[in-house]
């Protein structure tokens, strides 16, 4: 079979991200320097790639790769469809913002660290590339725990009580994988096929069998336990408080949605449309989800350290995700049924949670700032990184046009096609709770002046004290992707691709009547 | 009764086995407050996994399986070759356990230069002393 | 007939390109005070040249995109949205350069934050305005919101703070209900465009829903300060002058007032209301607020609280208006909403004027002001005589109106004159022991008869409110206003007494 150019991408996505993170470990040998230039290439080139995926996917069709030519179901096949391709665009482009971010930030926070640091990053850009591209349940099972593993080893890099957060999403994260992989388990041993296509032609007859329900059980609770699903979010709020904040906003910007990727990819392309609609897995989702919502933003208010704050504001937002895919089966308009809403957050979600903790890691570069009543002036000192805050905050609270208040009204008019209003009430209701803890900071950032200022009671033009342009540049762009994104999702433009997901699982209006 | 018992724990030893192991290492992780032991309670709980995986390789006893290395000969003699995917998969899924196992101890070693103990509790209480 | 034009959009641009220009020229003063000034006249100028189309029974339509099946993003300009319109941009150049001279005058920190926020919430009032569905009001009305917060809280005092904070709790909460109002309305009726006499196919829903969603519309429209919803106003009087001036007496809480009768008018149309009975209940609400008010009124010392809760009262005199759901009553209701707007603005910059001169923020040491600043409590007078709807003001042609409105409706509603007098009598108790402290009464300081008004930049905008405010009541077609109304209730339709 001969394949086109873009075809070979998938495999040379995951390739050249692997063979780079053992060069970046030999050339930094060599030369320091040269860790972050190879680093950022590779994720550029990786980025080019997956627009080129994307693009193909769109216009000509699902690409199917064979690893080494072997035909599934017996060798592993890499499959790209419109999800895999939209979440990989997100992924890259994250990516390749957070390691412009580090540049200067690891050169300052972790000066020693630097080759093992790029490594492992890239490692754990290989690890997200594979499981979102794999069509092969065990080889996305392996991808899972490469960028779980180079995620420990990220969030430990910084010591002391990093070390301690680390330890603890390592042992809830082997759990949630071992629970994975066990659901693989009895996958195979009631279908002998590890392919997921192959699975779902298999598993339709075997629905009612308990061991394919206990799968499905297995799966839910593992993958609920990495992408912090409330209540097994318990390992989140330390992890990504102490990480570096490049990490930090990797880890809430994409490797929780990566772990949301695989719920839904194991939800709708190993089991169907047709076996969740058998259980009622998907209400009680809901309402688990409605409930960290509410909790998660609650604990976000108590919280005083900025990080911590996002990292439950994360809680909150997953929240948000899992109960548009909970709505998903039950919701069948043209643009608010089935997954957009649910792919939709997962992007918004990361421009947001992105920008918020590269953010957080400028106040930490310039002032060992971590408290949010440290910040009180800040807004004169550093005009652009506040600013840009002051964009992504209000994203989350839900201004329009913001993206933060496209998905919220995308969940809310799919709830309510759903017919339970009682998750309009509570989106409503989160809100309030996240203008509360956002605008604090806010506050505290524009409105406060600081002590001596008030003494003089002239005010004499504020030092600028302003990030460097490199780590200025990823800030600002997110934050006014913020925007550029709500008005684009409001113009319908990206929505196209979302509907092609949707066809793809036979969701929304591609639903069986 | 006695079929009952039959049909669903003996017949299923292997199931039995694998979970009872799980169970243990599950324990320990949740209860013991030092990290070696959880890690201890990791492994165990990883490799009743494995167990389980290797015993669907299992064809039973009444045949006699094989090394999967398809010859005429063997087929003919009545030799069956075992299934080798779960076993391949294990031999990775052990890699990758291997690897979980290294990076927590290093995690731990590195706590243990930092706090001096590696008990939980001690190592909650001396951040609290850091005012973290 | 619907005419397409860009020109809503460029008026619109206005301010946001004036904000970014007053951000670029930070550290020029002079520079940065007139890119206020011209986008503010432009706007006018832009708002002012749709007039003709408008009045010929035309409606001006610019659509952007669609954002949902049946909901379009885009400006609809009809006669009620440019009142609305003019006024607030018309003001807006007055305010702009009465700013200049508080700002100045009282070397106020952070003003670049302050021009650029002003800016940002006449972009806000006017896209209320111009929006032509439920959507696209919602979202030029959170902007509203959002940008006037820095503008409450400048003085960044702990009060200021805290009437920031309750000002943000109570609007962005109110904007929570008006989003799901919005919502449930698409739900309901599959559009959410405004359109002359009501949305059609929103009367197929019941009873019981249509009877929630107006309240969650009315929880929405927070801003129109109706009480028990109204506490944030006098709150938010921690504000600059100039800024208490122009959106907490025009462009904030008219947008509130504002979106209630689009809401009555064009979402439900008079005939759904009148089947809800509605009516009834909008009327008692706005009678209830405005006699409390009034009372309130009665108890303030502070001279800008004072007037906050003449705000209130005039507000749901508004809103009182259009619940009369007759064509004399809306009438009234539309006029009044520049009529009360002139009056009002003229109080405040009084108000303001007085305390950049004097320093003095209450009434009771206002003693023989009267003399020291003549034009400023002339003018004073002239606003508080059409608060207290006396003649010669604009305030007694539209409590005419009112009054014609309540005869129109006839039944239970033919009784309503009475709480207008009332009001208007509670209205005279508390504004004219103001004059009478102010002319009358001996200052206690003594020997300060010199005459020291406030400086040129500001009485000047105050003059041009205040006789603006007398010549609406001989002539109300000043900036075609009377001509505009009676477009905008003919258009109305089916508005039967």
């Amino acid at each position: 079979m001969i394949l086109s150019v873009v075809e070979q991408f998938p495999v040379l996505v995951v390739v050249i991200s692997l063979l780079s993170a053992f060069t970046i470990l030999i050339a930094g040998w060599l030369n320091k320097k040269s860790c972050w230039f190879l680093s950022f290439s590779t994720i550029l080139v990786q980025l080019v790639m997956s627009v080129f995926i994307l693009n193909h996917v769109l216009t000509i069709g699902t690409i199917h790769y064979w690893l080494g030519g072997w035909a599934p179901p017996w060798g592993i096949e890499y499959v790209v469809d419109a999800l895999n391709a939209y979440v990989l665009v997100i992924l890259l482009s994250l990516a390749l913002i957070c390691v412009t971010y580090s540049k200067r930030s690891i050169a300052h926070e972790l000066p020693h660290k630097i080759v093992p640091f790029y490594t492992v990053y890239q490692l754990l850009v290989t690890g997200l590339c594979g499981v979102v591209v794999t069509g092969d349940i065990f080889n996305m099972y392996v991808f899972v725990e490469i960028f779980s593993l180079s995620a420990y080893a990220l969030i430990a890099s910084r010591g002391k009580i990093a070390l301690k957060a680390s330890f603890t999403y390592l042992v809830l994260g082997s759990i949630g994988a071992c629970f994975f992989l066990l659901g693989i388990g009895f996958l195979y041993s009631v279908t002998g096929t590890l392919n997921m296509h192959d699975l779902s032609v298999l598993l339709p007859p075997l629905y009612g069998n308990k061991v394919v329900l206990a799968a499905f059980g297995f799966f839910t609770v593992g993958l609920s336990i990495k992408m912090a699903l409330f209540p097994l979010h318990t390992w989140l709020p330390d992890a990504h408080s102490f990480a570096p904040s490049e990490i930090s906003a990797m880890l809430s910007g994409i490797i929780i949605e990566v772990s949301t990727y695989a719920f839904i990819r194991v939800c709708f392309s190993v089991y169907t449309v047709n076996f969740i609609k058998l259980l009622p897995i998907f209400d009680f989702l809901c309402w688990i989800a409605a409930l960290g919502i509410i909790i998660g933003s609650v604990l976000a208010i108590a919280q005083y350290n900025l990080k911590r704050m996002l990292a439950y504001s994360s809680v909150s937002q997953m929240g948000y995700i899992m109960l548009a895919v909970g709505l998903s089966t039950s919701t069948h308009h043209a643009l608010w049924g089935g997954l957009t809403p649910a792919l939709m957050h997962i992007l918004n979600h990361a421009l947001m949670k992105g920008c918020l903790f590269l953010v957080a890691g400028a106040f930490i570069y310039k002032a060992e700032l971590w408290n949010i009543t440290d910040f009180k002036g800040l807004g004169r000192k550093m005009p652009y990184t506040c600013a840009a805050f002051t964009l992504a905050a209000i994203s989350m609270i839900g201004v329009p046009p913001s993206v933060g208040f496209v998905s919220k009204l995308y969940i809310i008019l799919a709830s309510l096609e759903a017919g339970k209003f009682i998750f309009v009430a509570v989106m409503l209701l989160s809100t309030l709770l996240n203008l509360v803890y956002f605008w604090r900071v806010i506050e505290m950032m524009y409105m406060r002046r600081e002590e001596r200022e008030k003494e003089s009671h002239s005010h004499p033009p504020a030092n600028k004290n302003e990030i460097p342009l490199s780590m200025l540049i990823p800030v600002l762009t997110l934050a006014s992707l913020c925007i550029i994104f709500g008005i684009l999702w409001l113009t319908e433009i990206p929505i196209p691709i979302l509907d092609q997901v949707n066809a793809l699982f036979g969701l929304g209006r591609y639903a069986a009547p | 009764m006695l079929e009952w018992l039959i049909e669903e724990i003996f017949a299923k030893y292997n199931y039995w086995i694998s979970i009872t192991i799980m169970l243990i290492g599950f324990y320990a992780m949740i209860a013991k407050g030092n990290l070696i032991k959880k890690l201890i309670g990791l492994s165990i709980f990883q490799t009743a996994i494995f167990l389980f995986f290797i015993s669907l390789a299992d064809i039973g006893p009444t045949l006699r399986g094989t090394a999967p290395i398809v010859s005429e000969a063997m087929i003919h003699k009545g030799y069956v070759y075992v299934n080798p995917l779960p076993h391949v998969l294990i031999l990775t899924a052990i890699v990758v356990s291997v690897a979980t196992l290294a990076v927590a101890l290093a995690l731990v070693i590195r706590m243990y230069e930092e706090y001096g103990t590696i008990e939980e509790e001690e190592i909650i209480e001396k951040e609290r002393e850091l005012g973290v | 007939m619907i005419v397409e034009s860009i020109r809503p959009l460029l008026a619109i641009l206005c301010p946001a390109i004036g904000s970014i220009l007053i951000i670029l020229f930070s550290k020029r003063p002079n520079i940065r005070e007139s890119w206020t000034m011209l986008a503010s006249i432009a706007q006018f100028l832009i708002i002012f040249s749709m007039i003709s189309t408008i009045i010929e029974g035309n409606i001006i339509k610019c659509t952007f995109f669609t954002a949902f099946p049946g909901v379009d993003f885009g400006f609809r300009i009809d006669a009620f949205g440019l009142i609305f319109a003019i006024t607030s941009t018309f003001l807006w150049i007055l305010v702009s350069s009465y700013s200049i001279g508080y700002m100045r005058s009282l070397h106020e920190h952070a003003q670049t934050r302050y021009y650029f926020c002003f800016a940002w919430a006449i972009f806000g009032a006017v896209g209320v305005a111009l929006s032509g569905n439920l959507l696209t009001m919602f979202i030029f009305y959170e902007i509203l919101t959002v940008s006037t917060y820095p503008l409450v809280a400048h003085d960044q005092t702990p009060e200021a703070l805290f009437a920031g904070r309750k000002y943000l709790a109570y609007l962005l909460s109110s904007g929570c209900f008006f989003l799901a109002a919005v919502v449930l309305t698409y739900h309901f009726a599959g559009t959410t465009d405004f359109m002359n006499g009501g949305i059609s196919t929103l009367a197929e829903a019941s009873r019981g829903a249509l009877m929630a969603l107006f309240a969650l519309f009315l929880l929405g429209f927070m801003k129109a300060a109706w009480m028990p919803f109204h506490s944030w106003l006098p709150t938010a009087m921690a504000a600059p002058t100039p800024v208490s001036a122009l959106l907490h007496a025009v462009a904030v809480v008219k947008a509130g007032v504002f979106g209630i009768v689009r809401v009555v008018c064009y979402i439900y149309g008079v005939d759904l209301m009148h089947g809800l009975g509605l009516g009834l209940a909008l009327a008692c609400l706005a009678t209830f607020t405005i006699i409390v008010a009034n009372l309130f009124a009665l108890a303030q010392d502070n001279l800008k609280r004072r007037l906050a809760y003449s705000t209130i009262n005039q507000l749901s005199l508004i809103i009182f208006g259009v619940a009369l759901l007759s064509p004399a009553g809306i009438e009234g209701a539309m006029m009044h909403i520049p009529f009360h707007g002139f009056m009002k603005i003229t109080l405040f910059m009084c108000a303001g004027a007085i305390m950049v001169v004097t320093g003095k923020k209450n009434i009771s040491e206002m003693a023989g002001i009267g003399k020291k600043m003549p034009v400023t409590m002339i003018t004073f007078t002239i606003g508080a005589l059409g608060m207290c709807a006396l003649p010669p003001t604009a305030g007694y042609v539209t409590h005419h109106f009112f009054v014609h409105g309540c005869e129109e409706a006839g039944g239970t509603m033919s009784f309503f004159p009475y709480i207008l007098l009332i009001a208007a009598i509670l209205d005279v108790m508390y504004f004219f022991p103001i004059i009478y402290t102010a002319f009358f009464e001996k200052s206690e300081e003594g020997g300060g008869s010199k005459i020291k008004d406030a400086p040129l930049f500001m009485l000047v905008p105050i003059a041009i409110t205040a006789t603006c405010s007398i010549i609406f009541f001989f002539y109300p077609d000043l900036f075609h206003i009377s001509e505009l109304v009676e477009t905008a209730v003919q258009s109305l339709g089916g508005v039967h007494p």
